[in-house]
């Protein structure tokens, strides 16, 4: 009989065993037994101030460096709090493993306190779950746990430890493999769909690339742009894919979708082949479903064979790893455009006169109000494209998404198919973790703000410089654009007055921060530089800016992608397009 | 609206019924049966659950089961293919002496009288589901009680098993699972 250990002993040393150097979290009573080995542990543990963050930094720290974020938690409200970013990693497809402390085994199911069924919770927010109640368990449990969240489409795991599996003696055996009958990714694309993915591209004399967030996941850009350029075809990058193709590229049309640009909305309406790479044909892209691309044949790869038909039927459909895939048709393509290469001049043309007419823009306010899009921009341009940004949900989100560069893939973080409001500054607390030496510019929202805004404390006391800006434009401004768009300007609770109260600039400092204001234009590239220039603390930007500015293209939601507006009841001059 | 009947091997682990059921309620598809119970394998459960697929397609509904951990694998049981059965028990009210035409009606579906009691007669009966509803429309006039149906149960005939089929190969092992129906934008 080996060396035997308490569960606790063995949760960490499987943590250890399986590479985590950094996890998030706060402990309580039916976790407190893992506390006592992490004390000794390696392992560096932030104790964060609410759960929440304690997700959310796990997932900022799993989007930057590609690596699983591990988030840790005790039963019932702990566990609860886990709630959102988990959710939030599953519809984004991160990986991120939470460890939560269960009630003791014989009390699980008698109400005790501060029991919740987590697992049950969780289930349909989780790739999958665990509830342990033997010690012998946990290794296994832990080695699963990872493979899952970090294989195949990326997702979160939960695993709930019963207090008693933590106290109680074992032996600590991490298994040599992980192997699991109903759960084998594919990963490797079948080489018909290959060749056949490949002559409908050669045929195709409208062909976009619709790039979504897997090719992120899969650390695809460099293939991309490879089979990009082979191709010729225009290039649209949605919200989480963001940095995965170069926005300096000529060949990138922008973000698609309902804040979209015109030529990449219009694009996808009128291509004749979408070669759909990690992207899922979400409402915020399709618009009206049945009105979408409605020429189009679509060529779709994924690694999730559950994406392939769920929305949009797929003509040909390629699953496995998309690094693989792109690799697989780089050679392919490259063999039939060698036989024939349709001409996509007539394609660009059309493209270039909308790229031209209708680039992204707005208009500067006329009270003399510093326009939100503005300070945006001059974030972005001042700080330049190795910086990271992180994004709460709202208008903000969609101008941080519009008018900053990206150029490299994992330097753009949001809540895309949550839409979680507060995830940026735990999410930019993770990304500084896990990138350091990189600058991590959290663009958030006065309203965003204060729901997550607790974790600066965790920043500053942890020397995890982090830097926000706080669009604050004193109301929830996105409820507030549709308000003015379908509700007459009726303003129902969207009124948050956050340039009287509170005072961030004061709160921030409260918390350990640099506190700084800007109120007129005039101001803003040098707070900017301000800001950059302090490296030994977190600092917080309070950007008063233009209450009424809207976010613009818009396609209002459930209507057609045709429908798209540049302003508001503007719609671009199709006729004197030649589309 | 097509009838489609999934066998479904999970791992035998707790929780893994709400798995199914949760994935089941959250997207939306109708279950009219399901029915599930122990394998010559003791870590491996079975499920056959019959579906109304009214606006999924059922490669859809597959590859969404077969992405959760413990479901193994999935196969559709064809009528022609595969031999479906259901067990029902049903209390039938007895009056003027009618229990010998009850018993008739029953042995004419295979069934049988299991309980005579004093003011009911119970009947078992095992068959295909179209079999089952035309025993109960046929018994229906003399007043239906209380009815217990166990939810179909199917195996593939010949030798092939689900097991072998689906441990030894990728998974799910639909005969349709490259096509695709036109109803995917519901």
């Amino acid at each position: 009989m080996g060396e035997q250990i308490t569960g606790a002993q063995s949760l960490v040393k499987s943590l250890e065993h399986v590479g985590v150097d950094v996890m998030f979290g706060i402990p309580g009573g039916a976790i407190l037994p893992a506390y006592d080995p992490i004390f000794d542990s390696k392992i560096r543990h932030i104790l964060v101030r609410h759960e929440q963050g304690a997700g959310h930094a796990a997932t900022g720290y799993a989007q930057v460096t590609g690596k699983v974020g591990v988030c840790i938690a005790t039963s019932g409200p702990g566990a609860t709090n886990l709630v959102t970013p988990l959710a939030d990693a599953q519809m984004d497809s991160v990986p991120i493993v939470a460890i939560t402390g269960q009630v003791p085994g014989p009390a699980i199911g008698t109400d005790a306190f501060q029991e919740a069924d987590i697992r049950g919770v969780t289930m349909p927010i989780t790739k999958h779950n665990y509830l342990i109640t033997n010690p012998d368990d946990i290794p296994r449990a832990i080695a699963e746990a990872f493979y899952i969240a970090g294989s195949g489409r990326p997702g979160p795991v939960l695993v709930d430890i019963a207090k008693d599996a933590l106290q109680r003696m074992t032996e600590f055996k991490y298994p040599q493999s992980v192997s699991l009958l109903g759960y084998k990714p594919q990963t490797e694309p079948d080489s018909q769909s290959i060749r056949d993915a490949a002559a409908l591209i050669a045929q195709s004399k409208k062909p976009v690339f619709y790039v979504g967030g897997g090719v992120i996941k899969a650390n695809a850009s460099a293939e991309l742009i490879k089979l990009a350029e082979l191709v010729g075809a225009p290039v649209v990058t949605t919200l989480m894919a963001r940095g995965a193709f170069p926005d300096s590229h000529a060949q990138n049309l922008g973000m698609p979708g309902m804040h979209g640009t015109v030529a990449a909305v219009t694009s996808l309406q009128k291509a004749d082949l979408l070669i759909t790479l990690g992207a899922r044909f979400d409402d915020r892209v399709t618009g009206k479903l049945s009105s979408f691309a409605v020429n189009a044949k679509v060529i779709h790869a994924d690694i999730d064979p559950a994406e392939i038909g769920k929305n949009r039927y797929a003509d040909v459909a390629i699953i496995g790893d998309l690094k693989e895939s792109i690799r697989a048709l780089i050679p392919a393509v490259d063999a039939e455009l060698k036989k024939s290469k349709p001409d996509l001049e007539t394609w660009w043309r059309q493209m270039n006169s909308l790229r031209s007419t209708y680039p992204l823009g707005y208009n500067e306010p006329d009270d003399g109000s510093v326009s939100p899009q503005y300070v945006i921009e001059r974030i972005g341009a001042i700080t330049g494209p190795d910086a990271i940004y992180v994004a709460g949900v709202g208008q903000h989100q969609m101008w941080a998404s519009q008018f900053i560069k990206y150029e490299k893939p994992r330097t753009w973080l949001n809540s895309g198919g949550l839409g979680t409001m507060g995830y940026a500054v735990p999410a930019a607390m993770g990304a500084k973790v896990g990138a350091p030496k990189t600058p991590v510019w959290a663009i958030d929202g006065d309203g965003c703000f204060q729901m997550t805004n607790q974790e600066l404390v965790t920043c500053s006391l942890n020397n995890i410089p982090i830097k926000v800006a706080i669009i604050n434009n004193e109301s929830l401004g996105m409820v507030r654009q549709w308000q003015s768009l379908f509700y007459q300007g009726r303003y129902s609770n969207t009124d948050l007055h956050s340039k009287r109260v509170p005072d961030f600039a004061k709160l921030a400092e409260a918390m350990g921060c640099v506190g700084l204001r800007c109120e007129s234009k005039g101001d803003v590239d040098r707070i900017i530089k301000e800001a950059n220039a302090i490296n030994d603390a977190p600092v917080v930007v309070d950007f008063n800016v233009h209450r009424d500015a809207m976010v613009w293209p818009m396609v209002a939601a459930g209507t057609s992608n045709d429908e798209i507006l540049i302003a508001r009841e503007m719609a671009p001059d199709w006729d004197s397009q030649e589309l | 609206m097509a009838q489609h009947t999934l066998s479904v091997l999970v791992e035998n682990s707790p929780g893994v019924l709400a798995r199914v059921a949760g994935l089941f309620a959250r997207r939306g598809y109708n279950i009219d049966s399901l029915a599930v119970g122990p394998t010559e394998n003791p870590t491996v459960s079975r499920m056959t659950i019959v579906l109304n697929l009214e606006g999924h397609a059922l490669d859809q509904v597959s590859a969404q089961l077969f992405k959760l951990v413990n479901v193994i694998g999935i196969q559709e049981m064809k009528s022609g293919e595969s031999y479906q059965r259901e067990l029902l028990f049903v209390k039938v009210k007895k009056s003027n002496g009618n229990e010998s035409k009850i018993a008739e009606i029953a042995s004419r579906f295979n069934g049988r009288v299991i309980d005579d009691g004093s003011s009911t007669v119970t009947i078992e009966a095992v068959g295909m589901p179209k079999d089952l509803e035309a025993l109960l429309s046929q018994l229906k006039e003399f007043g239906l009680r209380e009815l217990v149906q166990s939810g179909v149960i199917a195996i593939e005939s010949g030798d092939v098993t689900l097991a072998e089929r689906t441990l030894t190969e990728t998974g799910v092992a639909s005969s349709e699972s490259h096509s695709q129906t036109e109803d995917y934008q519901n």
